[in-house]
């Protein structure tokens, strides 16, 4: 023993970078700040909703701003992210047993994942997007 | 027994995580559609004014908004400690500050509506 314990270098703001699980962990958690964003936008909606017809629609000409849009695109794409992921742990958060045996967990990501299409369906469709003409 | 916060800070980020994976891609589907310029009938001022006027309107989005703050403040915090900022104290306080002053804000404008 010298008494020098060894320190590995371990670098801050890269380190998930050399393995693809770790890559693939931080840009779950990375959807968080697209979720907390999401949120803030729709508080500013409601807040310019409170206000009354004006500010509203001075909110919903925000909304065709670049800016705006690049966000959107950004947003979309982590929080599909998210939600992929989110219930493909299901089977493990959640598992459900049946007498002596367990459910296989495909059946319970798959019903989360029949859920979700279902009530973004839905979504879509009182939301007015498939009512173009 | 110590007394903790864990466990309500952690089912509301997983109640979070839950309801934004269900509702926020399509959601962000029908902001984006109208940053086109072409707004769904959905965003039209008295639609939505008259969602969020009822019970059951306010009730949705509050619980949509405030969820998807908590979540989020949870896992940045997470988040940031895994990218190696041992600062927990400060991000925690930082981040369920803006959690908690959203909710309150949310709770503020939908009375108003």
């Amino acid at each position: 023993m010298n008494g020098k314990p060894y320190i590995r270098e371990i670098p801050v703001f890269s380190w998930y970078l050399g393995r693809k699980r770790d890559i693939h962990h931080m840009l779950n958690e990375v959807s968080s700040l697209f979720i907390g964003s999401y949120a803030l936008l729709l508080l500013w909606g409601l807040k310019a909703l409170s206000e009354g017809e004006a500010a509203y629609s001075l909110f919903l000409q925000g909304l065709t701003s670049p800016v705006s849009i690049g966000l959107h695109w950004l947003m979309l794409a982590f929080t599909l992210l998210h939600s992929i992921s989110w219930f493909s742990v299901t089977p493990k958060a959640m598992p459900v047993q049946i007498g002596e045996n367990f459910l296989p967990g495909y059946f319970i990501a798959a019903g989360h994942y029949v859920a979700w299409f279902c009530i973004s369906l839905f979504i879509l469709y009182i939301g007015g997007v498939f009512s173009y003409g | 027994m110590a007394r903790s916060n864990k466990p309500l800070v952690w089912s509301l980020f997983a109640a979070g995580g839950t309801v934004a994976a269900l509702v926020v891609p399509a959601l962000v589907i029908i902001t984006l559609s109208a940053g086109y310029g072409h707004p769904p009938s959905s965003l039209g001022y008295q639609t939505i004014h008259a969602f969020a006027a009822g019970w059951l309107g306010k009730v949705i989005l509050f619980g949509i908004i405030a969820l998807c703050l908590w979540h989020a403040a949870h896992r940045m915090r997470t988040a940031l400690h895994g990218l190696g900022l041992r600062a927990d104290k400060l991000v925690a306080l930082v981040g369920y500050s803006v959690a908690g002053i959203g909710t309150l804000l949310t709770i503020f404008y939908l009375l108003r509506v």
